[in-house]
């Protein structure tokens, strides 16, 4: 068992045409996952990788019945490809594109949660079941199947502690990039609650960093919801107030959102923190 | 990006949205024409992008137009928090009844816009949040439906206002909305927004917040940024396509991934150096790109040594290390490199660098130790 993705994907892929989604259309075809389709509007006839090209989702949908879709359009479209999936009824959609307008965001999540389709991202790596299924741009090859749950806000941040597990030997169930922005599709608490639903996961890692609340929203979850260990790790300790560090979602606002808060939080309701990236594997080790 | 105050008011006024009587000036001379225009007391108001104006002496009153040049030369003369006051504003001073608070948010958590009020007005909404919460009412707003009327109105019941306010607050409250949402903002807010003497409601402060990620759709408001909210620094990288910003540590770093930039400051501190920035080069890592980030991370002065740590994952380190080796032989620096390459060809990369002669390690610990080591020699 494992989360969100897994052998049984059928994935289709927005913007296959575009030099990220050919690339790693291609990248996630090497891994394993079952790319069935792709859309580009206006290229539909063509083939990428072997894999047909339509121009619309509902095409693609009607001749290949994917149950997945993964976008790499560019952020001004990216919201248009969102509601294009989730209107022909894809209902699991990840989103890899950064820079979305906020504003446009809001709509998006508050129209998806009235379809009931399930978006990861934008602005994130995407998703992983290591052995079975990469719907992302993570690198395949450092992750090793197993028992410890990883979600987290950062890409490279999350291979390094995805890294140190497997040099450990310490294989992942599924590991989910929920994005770095301030607006995100699911949040911490909707991902902890499947690992916690799913058997194959013994443990998870949870990788956050400043800015908003969601590291003290999972805190009160996984005190009051989880029997699972969590082992977590927040960036930006040292990150000034007011400044936006790198992601769109981190930053110090009005005195909240600091990495003190976050992990206070979490220590508060017997979490453990690591103080650096390998330091989780390390405790990792020690709860399983 | 942050707005000055002048220019979110002139943003307000095109919503409807009261705004005093005043003008820009970048001179004493300006100032005392504008005063002159007024007529009346007037506020000279420093236009910095930093809190705390007011209490750093950047905002005082003058009687007349000749008092209002001597006040403005006294604070175009100021600093406050390091950034020089080059403009300030020149608003006829209001006779405050009352002082309000209005402003627009996107609530994270709920992925809406939030409407927040209070009567407690004219101080910092943040610490009116952590001595009273309970003066502050808000209302979260579906995007797709936007700000409803009666949500305005009973927002100005909950703080209070007489009955005759009621129709002029609800006018304030949606042309807020409106310019929050046709600017792409990620925050509008009015404190105060004063109830005068007379029984009008204006706005007598203004902050706006565009979001970054929208500037590409708002090019009248991406012309309106200030050349003093960044340092050159930031601003160099800016136009590569680098995030930067500049701290005041000793240890320059050079990390692809925002963070895992974050990370690696935080180990830096960590085993007792501090860093110097935060520099997230983003994907791939190609020469110029790193050229670029090392001349930015080196102009600061304060740097005595850099850290360079890439997660190659997908890129292959081979490339990245030939990529910071041309990157070097252009740039030549004179402070002491640690390069930690991760993933695919790692052996190889590190084999490249180690040939130039560079400190390479393989973990981030090691990594940190031997930078922070460096930097006090």
């Amino acid at each position: 068992m494992s989360i969100l993705v897994n052998k049984h994907t059928r994935l289709l892929v927005q913007g296959i045409t575009g030099r990220e989604g050919r690339f790693h259309t291609r990248k996630m075809l090497e891994y394993g996952t079952n790319v069935v389709a792709g859309v580009t509007p206006g290229r539909g006839g063509e083939w990428v990788e072997g894999v047909p090209v339509f121009d619309t989702v509902k095409e693609a949908i009607k001749a290949t019945e994917p149950n997945t879709s993964i976008i790499y359009v560019p952020a001004p479209f990216a919201p248009d490809a969102i509601y294009e999936a989730a209107d022909a009824g894809i209902p699991l959609i990840v989103c890899i594109t950064e820079g979305i307008p906020v504003q446009e965001m809001i709509k998006v999540k508050n129209y998806l949660k009235e379809k009931g389709v399930r978006l990861i991202g934008p602005n994130c790596p995407g998703v992983i079941t290591p052995g079975e299924a990469k719907v992302g741009i993570m690198p395949g090859h450092i992750h090793i199947p197993g028992p410890v749950g990883v979600v987290s806000r950062s890409g490279t941040l999350t291979y390094e502690v995805v890294n140190a597990l497997t040099r450990r030997g310490l294989g992942q169930s599924t590991a989910v990039g929920i994005g770095g922005d301030p607006v995100i599709g699911t949040d911490f608490i909707e991902i902890l609650s499947m690992f916690e639903e799913d058997p194959q996961t013994e443990a998870v890692v949870l990788i956050g960093e400043i800015g908003g609340r969601d590291e003290e929203r999972a805190a009160e979850f996984i005190a009051s919801e989880m029997t699972k260990p969590v082992v977590a790790f927040v960036a930006g300790r040292t990150a000034p107030p007011g400044k936006r560090m790198g992601h769109a979602g981190a930053i110090i606002e009005g005195g909240t959102g600091t990495a003190q808060e976050k992990i206070a939080a979490f220590e508060a309701v017997g979490v453990k923190v690591a103080s650096h990236p390998e330091e989780v594997s390390e405790i990792i080790e020690e709860v399983l | 990006m942050k707005l000055h105050e002048y220019q979110s008011k002139q943003l307000f006024s095109r919503y409807g949205i009261p705004i005093p009587q005043g003008e820009v000036a970048s001179t004493p001379e300006e100032a005392r024409q504008a005063a002159e225009k007024i007529g009346r007391k007037v506020a000279i108001k420093a236009q910095v992008l930093v809190g705390g104006r007011g209490k750093a002496g950047g905002i005082r009153l003058a009687r007349d137009a000749a008092e209002a040049e001597k006040v403005a030369a006294d604070i175009l003369a100021m600093k406050i928090k390091g950034l020089p006051v080059r403009k300030v504003l020149v608003d006829e001073a209001l006779e405050i009844a009352k002082e309000l608070y209005l402003g627009v948010v996107i609530d994270r958590a709920q992925g809406k816009p939030v409407m927040m009020a209070s009567s407690e007005g004219g101080v910092d909404i943040e610490e009116v949040a952590r001595r009273s919460p309970e003066k502050i009412f808000k209302i979260a707003i579906d995007p797709l439906l936007g700000l409803k009327p009666y949500q305005a109105r009973e927002l100005a019941f909950c703080i209070g206002l007489e009955k005759e306010h009621l129709r002029p607050f609800s006018s304030i409250a949606l042309g807020l909305y409106k310019c929050f949402v046709e600017n792409d903002a990620s925050l509008a807010e009015i404190n105060p927004l004063v109830v005068t003497s007379e029984g009008k409601l204006i706005a007598a402060d203004a902050k706006v917040v565009i979001d970054d990620n929208a500037l590409y759709r708002h090019p009248d408001l991406a012309q309106m940024r200030d050349v003093d909210e960044e340092t050159p620094a930031e601003r160099e990288a800016r136009s590569f396509g680098i995030s930067y910003v500049q701290l005041d540590g000793e240890i320059g770093c050079m990390v692809n991934g925002a963070g895992l930039a974050m990370a690696t400051m935080d180990v830096i501190k960590l085993y007792g150096g501090n860093p110097a920035n935060f520099l997230d080069i983003g994907g791939g890592a190609k020469a110029e790109q790193v050229a670029a980030a090392l001349r930015i991370i080196l102009s600061d002065p304060k740097v005595k040594a850099v850290l360079i740590n890439i997660f190659g994952g997908i890129t292959r380190c081979d490339e990245v290390a030939r990529g910071i080796l041309t990157a070097l032989e252009e740039v030549k620096p004179k402070v002491p490199f640690v390069v930690r390459l991760v993933g695919t060809n790692e052996d190889e990369g590190r084999r490249l660098l180690a040939e130039a002669n560079m400190v390479t390690a393989t973990s981030l610990i090691e990594a940190a130790q031997k930078v922070v080591e460096l930097a006090k020699t």
